[in-house]
């Protein structure tokens, strides 16, 4: 093997938004004829680091390379005229318009000042032909398959740029097959010296393609190193930390005498989610791991009733319970924490006090309000329990930082005396601080006999607060490790599916 | 699971500081807009403020302004309700025809005026249900789905009275439309009476909060287990509804249904005075009371430019350089502008 030759290179990039640091001096460096794996759970600054490279944002410091040269990229315009070009995962083209005028769009060959068609339906084919794809290139692009359409923007992304190539999650929804003529094409590229930077959230695919390996965690680089080097428990590891001290919560270990059943789930399913069997006891946490995408939180929906199961059965205290919307579920005693706080948890608008009291306020009906003195003795309550600090229960939720934003939300759910409560990613994007009461919190409300089910992509947040850790992959429940198997490595084997002999 | 959840122990925080109702009730833009737009119609036609009592009620050009708004005011009250989900009925004109229709027709058919009048209510009821399940089940974006009735109503409305004016002299339906309560006209009275009912139900009750949660963000509405489509039907029928009384009024005033012309274009009115009101067309946050003075800026501008003598080829340009001053008080540019000056609430 050759040297490699660095075509894009990124010395100590800073990203800083407002008061975190998205990135904190990464470096990167995508190789001629290679393909290059980002890598990172969501959060950890991959999107940022890629928007920086193809000039979306501009670092607040460090510096890019380009062949050696140093440049300074305004926007994704000027970086495809350096020759990097980007293909997302939502294809970003026009459907209702054919392939060749897709792969021409804004370059057409004219003739007499006219769009010569004859021309571009030629010269698409050809162009095509070399990506093995023999189609009708007049026919709209949306009649065609999302691989197609996937293959169809590389051309243009390659026929405009032709140095580096950048690949954002471009496999996501495809099938096997196409996965693989994908490939055949992206190696194609690299065969011809492209510099190609591959981010997925696929791992066996990783393996499959790249080169080598950058992984990313908090804004840091974990490691950048060749993946013949490396195993894919090695990969899941640095992912999501292996340094960390595995600090297992003492009751959380001894798992000691539970309580009854509080929650059970049969046979519970929906499209694209094998059926599942799971039950929560009193004061119980049950932890799950899993990369991204491994249908963690499609459970979480799925028990909430945000998605509707096509089979199964849900008791709740050994009494069958229907559970079809949230609505049924907040009546059922649950609770619901979702992973994207800003999107279905706050009312940005409405006050601390409010957004502490909707959840109660829904369940009790309209018809049954909480006068003024109840809300405010309730907010103030709870915002004492779990120590939400706002300078007034009357201001708006969306002027309070993320950490208590999350308590806000997390104070709904205890307001209605729960039995059960689901945590999606209940510390992410909350500063340390915060994160260290949550984790707190989460150990205390087990102790007070609460049912908990609680994803995190954080392995060292998930044993410190589990009696029992559910490992998902491919959208199936694989392993379920309980007491003394709760241990890093056997989690990590778990999720990466490589068999346990390895443990020490 | 001992923690109690209604059985709720004293106050430990002392009770917050509120501002004085009055005070800032009084420097609220709303109030100030209208004050300003009544003492300029006073420096146009000095007898405006000037109230005569004669035949047992109250006259002059204030009384005027409240009972030519009125009907505004009465779409204004449901439409807040409406713009508070995030959404928009823009079929509330053609629901006044239809009501009007409806209860002119029957009337003159000889059925009795009050079971006319409820056949009004109804029909407001049904059309407004319709735009709620178009919403909610059917989940088409609002301004669109009440598209549907806002064109198709005037059709319906025209099939009711058969494409001609109908025209009545039932004392029950002029009374509304005409008649007084107290010395104060009927359309004034009903505003009056609607907005105290709508205001007392939305906020002594938990919809209000319910409602604003919708509109603020319906995914976390979802998620917070509210019944979001019940509330949705709720809201759009609740517009047809005083769509429906609107156009009782109208018809009655002029003693005649015309599905051509009754209520034409004051579904922009109404939501024009919603906004003046402060409550914002992303939802969220409303006050009925404030759309209900927004309807009366409106009008007392119409009245002023009318009386004071400008060709009506003024009116409109008159109305959207006032409106467009009372965007800018309330917009965040000026809060900000506001902030900076001394003394100004924090």
């Amino acid at each position: 093997m050759t040297e490699p030759k660095p075509v894009l290179e990124a010395r100590g990039i800073v990203k800083i938004f407002g008061q975190h640091r998205a990135l904190d001096t990464v470096d990167f460096t995508a190789n001629a004829g290679e393909v290059h794996a980002l890598l990172g759970e969501n959060g950890a600054g991959k999107s940022t680091l890629i928007k920086i490279l193809t000039g979306a944002y501009q670092p607040d410091g460090g510096e890019l390379l380009l062949d050696g040269q140093p440049i300074t990229l305004r926007d994704p315009l000027h970086g495809q005229t350096y020759g990097i070009g980007t293909v997302y995962q939502e294809v970003n083209l026009l459907p209702n318009r054919s392939v060749a005028e897709n792969l021409f769009l804004g370059r057409q060959p004219t003739r007499f000042g006219m769009v010569d068609r004859k021309r571009i339906d030629a010269a698409a084919k050809d162009l095509l032909s070399r990506y093995g794809l023999d189609i009708d290139v007049r026919a709209e692009l949306s009649e065609y398959s999302v691989a197609v359409q996937q293959i169809v923007a590389i051309a243009r992304a390659v026929e405009l740029s032709g140095k580096v190539l950048v690949l954002d999650e471009p496999t996501a929804s495809l099938d096997r097959n196409e996965v693989q003529r994908l490939f055949d094409v992206v190696r194609g590229l690299k065969a011809k010296g492209l510099a190609i930077i591959f981010i997925t959230h696929f791992l066996d695919q990783v393996f499959d393609l790249a080169d080598r390996v950058t992984i990313l965690r908090n804004g840091r680089k974990v490691a950048s190193q060749p993946l013949n080097t490396l195993n894919t428990t090695d990969v899941v590891r640095m992912m999501l930390g292996k340094d960390v001290a595995f600090d297992h919560h003492p009751t959380a270990l001894s798992g000691g005498p539970k309580g009854q059943v509080r929650v059970a789930f049969q046979n519970l399913s929906r499209k694209g989610l094998t059926p599942f069997d799971l039950s929560v006891h009193e004061g119980e946490v049950v932890g799950v791991a899993g990369l991204l995408g491994s249908g963690r939180t499609e459970v979480a929906r799925l028990m909430f009733g945000v998605d509707g199961s096509d089979t199964g059965q849900i008791t709740v205290d050994g009494q069958p319970v229907t559970i079809r919307n949230p609505a049924q579920a907040v009546a059922a005693g649950f609770g619901f924490c979702p992973e994207d706080r800003k999107l279905d948890g706050i009312f940005g608008d409405l006050s601390v006090r409010e957004n502490i009291i909707i959840a109660l306020q829904a369940k009790l009906g309209w018809f049954k309000a909480l006068n003024r003195e109840d809300q405010v003795e309730l907010a103030g309550r709870y915002a004492e329990a779990l120590d939400i600090r706002a300078a007034d229960h009357d201001m708006p939720v969306k002027l309070l930082s993320g950490g208590n934003q999350q308590k806000v939300i997390l104070a709904r759910w205890l307001a209605i005396d729960p039995t059960f409560l689901i945590l999606d990613e209940p510390t992410r994007g909350i500063d340390v601080g915060a994160h260290a009461e949550i984790v707190r919190t989460i150990n205390r409300l087990r102790e007070e006999g609460l049912a908990l089910f609680v994803i995190s992509s954080e392995l060292d947040e998930v044993v410190a607060y589990s009696n029992r850790i559910v490992v998902m992959r491919d959208r199936e429940m694989v392993a379920e490790l309980d007491g003394d198997t709760i241990a890093p490595d056997a989690i990590v084997q778990a999720i990466a599916g490589t068999a346990k002999e390895a443990r020490p | 699971m001992t923690r109690p959840t209604v059985d709720l122990r004293p106050t430990t925080q002392p009770p917050l500081p509120r501002q004085r109702p009055i005070t800032s009730f009084l420097t609220k833009p709303q109030v100030i807009a209208l004050v300003a737009v009544l003492l300029v119609n006073w420096a146009l036609f000095p007898g405006f403020f000037t109230i005569t009592w004669q035949d047992g009620r109250f006259f002059g050009s204030l009384i005027d302004v409240l009972n030519r708004g009125a009907p505004v005011a009465i779409l204004a009250i449901g439409m807040t309700m409406v713009i508070a989900t995030k959404g928009v009925d823009l079929s509330v004109g053609a629901v006044m025809a239809i009501s009007g229709a409806t209860a002119a027709t029957l009337v003159t058919n000889g059925i009795p005026a009050p079971t006319a009048v409820l056949a009004a209510l109804a029909t407001g009821l049904l059309c407004g249900l319709w735009n709620g399940i178009l919403v909610t089940v059917l989940e088409i974006q609002p301004i669109i789905a009440t598209l549907v009735l806002m064109v198709a109503g005037r059709g319906l409305a025209q099939l009711i009275t058969e494409g001609t004016i109908v025209t009545f002299s039932d004392p029950l339906l002029i009374f509304i439309g005409t008649g007084s309560f107290l010395g104060l006209p009927m359309p004034v009275v009903i505003a009056l009476v609607l907005m105290v009912l709508a205001t007392l139900i939305v906020r002594r009750t938990a919809l209000g909060l319910l409602i604003e949660a919708v509109g603020v963000n319906r995914s976390a509405a979802r998620f917070a287990g509210l019944k979001a489509g019940t509330l949705l039907l709720i809201v759009y029928t609740f517009a047809g509804f005083c769509a429906a009384i609107s156009g009782l009024i109208v018809a009655g005033d002029i003693r005649g249904a015309d599905a051509n012309n009754a209520g034409l274009w004051l579904e922009l009115d109404a939501i024009l005075a919603v906004v003046i009101g402060g409550t914002s067309l992303m939802g969220g946050r409303f006050s009925i009371p404030m759309a209900v003075l927004g309807a009366m800026i409106i009008q007392a501008m119409n009245t002023g430019i009318l009386i004071s003598g400008f060709s009506p080829e003024f009116n409109l340009v008159v109305k959207s350089a006032v409106i467009i001053v009372i965007l800018v008080l309330q917009s965040p540019l000026s809060a900000r502008l506001f902030r900076r000056l001394p003394g100004a609430p924090k």
